[in-house]
């Protein structure tokens, strides 16, 4: 059972819609029971970081998180969900969940931010976990994004993939049991049903 | 690189998608779930749905038809028509929407954007504009499906909009909707120019040329139309391939 975090920010439904579709058992929780009961971890989200980071409080969900996630239950973090796994964002100057060392920073003002579209993700690191997550997928295909802040991990060797929006930034990154995207592969049509699939295989 | 995008608009009343000119005198054409799923299978970059009597009567938004498209379609797609609260923003989010396209509602009460902007993220607010050119370089902006000139200059209020936390403006001129002889360049291009957030052209879209024109010429960041594609004139394909070779990036 996939547990997708409900946390009163975002759309839930699409994520849940797409594993639906792939016959895949999950539900949206945000009971502390369900999760940890859950044999594997989404957390979605589009919304502020200090938004969410005050309503996984008020839920008092980060403690659980951050155990489940330390005690290496697979989880895959989406847009602000992978925001969130960080030490700190800029926006709103807010302290994350911190299984992440690194920070959330924004993009620069000469650029339209939000990034609001398709884009490249070019992959990075070419080991066999990063093949099979890519498996069928063509090459340097576009993911939908949308996102006014992107993240930077201290260690660089966790970022698998890169996307091209006024500076490199990484748009996917795994570390031991996390994978997290910064952009939706629930929004980004085949491609992105693929790359969840592929998710749900290496898990 | 990010792509231009091409959205195709989805323009409801009573459960149905129609296509009108100019706000007014509006043609059936069909079924909204089906002409979402088709138009995500065709490789429609987003969608957009509007409910185009929900102010002006007085109702709500179609739940019913966004659910059942959230559950159809895998690319994102806003929702606007009707929408006064944050309460009604969060409906429309909760039954599949991923982002809402205020209008109306918030012209009348501003406050309306940073309370969205500030719950759900500036991404999730879209700005519904409707201008109609009043003089030479003057665009005001038109609420109510497009029937009260508000007086205020279109400029002004996407720049007003744009400080108070929407992350997209939804450009439409009414002036040449549904026209089908091209977008309205000036307008996009005015607006583009004065404010830092993405800019959807909408509005006119009839042949394929009008598309390059309002990447190039417009700087517009996604182009919508309605018609050309409900009627089959033009498929998306048809489209993304003559921008590809014309050097503008799309996803093919």
């Amino acid at each position: 059972m996939i547990v997708i975090i409900d946390y009163g920010l975002g759309n839930l439904g699409s994520v849940k819609n797409t594993l639906d579709k792939l016959g895949v058992d999950s539900m949206t929780s945000k009971s502390i029971d369900d999760i940890k009961k859950s044999d594997a971890i989404i957390l979605p989200g589009v919304g502020s970081a200090k938004q969410g980071m005050k309503n996984l409080k008020n839920r008092k969900l980060d403690n659980v998180l951050i155990k489940e996630v330390k005690n290496g239950k697979p989880f895959l973090g989406i847009c602000l969900g992978m925001q969130l796994l960080f030490s700190t964002s800029e926006e709103g100057n807010v302290k994350c969940l911190d299984v992440v060392e690194g920070k959330v920073k924004m993009f620069s003002s000469k650029l339209k931010v939000p990034q609001i579209g398709w884009n490249r993700v070019k992959i990075k690191n070419e080991e066999l976990r990063v093949k099979n997550l890519f498996n069928k997928i063509p090459k340097n295909n576009s993911f939908y994004f949308v996102n006014s802040y992107y993240c930077q991990p201290e260690d660089k060797s966790i970022i698998v993939g890169k996307t091209e929006y006024g500076v490199n930034f990484c748009s996917i990154l795994i570390k031991d049991n996390i994978t997290a995207t910064q952009f939706h592969p629930e929004k980004s049509g085949q491609v992105g049903r693929q790359f969840i699939k592929n998710w749900i295989k290496i898990i | 690189m990010i792509t231009k995008r091409i959205i195709p608009c989805l323009d409801m009343t009573e459960g149905k998608v129609v296509k009108g000119i100019q706000f007014v005198n509006f043609r059936d054409a069909g079924d909204p779930v089906v002409l979402a799923k088709q138009y995500d299978k065709q490789g429609a970059d987003e969608l957009v749905f509007l409910d185009i009597t929900a102010t002006t009567e007085n109702r709500n938004i179609l739940l019913d038809v966004v659910r059942r498209t959230a559950q159809n379609v895998s690319i994102p797609f806003s929702v606007g028509g009707g929408i006064r609260s944050v309460e009604d923003m969060k409906l429309v989010l909760k039954n599949g929407a991923d982002k809402v396209a205020v209008n109306t509602g918030a012209f009348n009460n501003p406050k309306l954007i940073t309370d969205c902007a500030n719950y759900f993220g500036c991404q999730c607010v879209v700005l519904s504009l409707d201008a109609r050119q009043i003089k030479k370089n003057r665009w005001n902006v038109f609420i109510n499906g497009g029937k009260t000139d508000t007086g205020v200059s279109a400029v002004e209020w996407a720049k007003k909009a744009v400080s108070l936390g929407v992350g997209e403006i939804l450009l439409t001129s009414i002036d040449t909707d549904g026209m089908k002889k091209g977008f309205d360049i000036e307008l996009t291009k005015i607006i583009s120019k004065n404010v830092n957030v993405s800019i959807i052209a909408s509005g006119g879209a009839g042949k394929i040329e009008d598309f390059y024109e309002v990447f190039k010429k417009g700087r517009a960041d996604a182009a919508l139309a309605a018609s050309l594609f409900h009627f089959g004139d033009l498929t998306i394909k048809q489209v993304k391939n003559y921008l590809k070779d014309k050097n503008i990036p799309v996803r093919i």
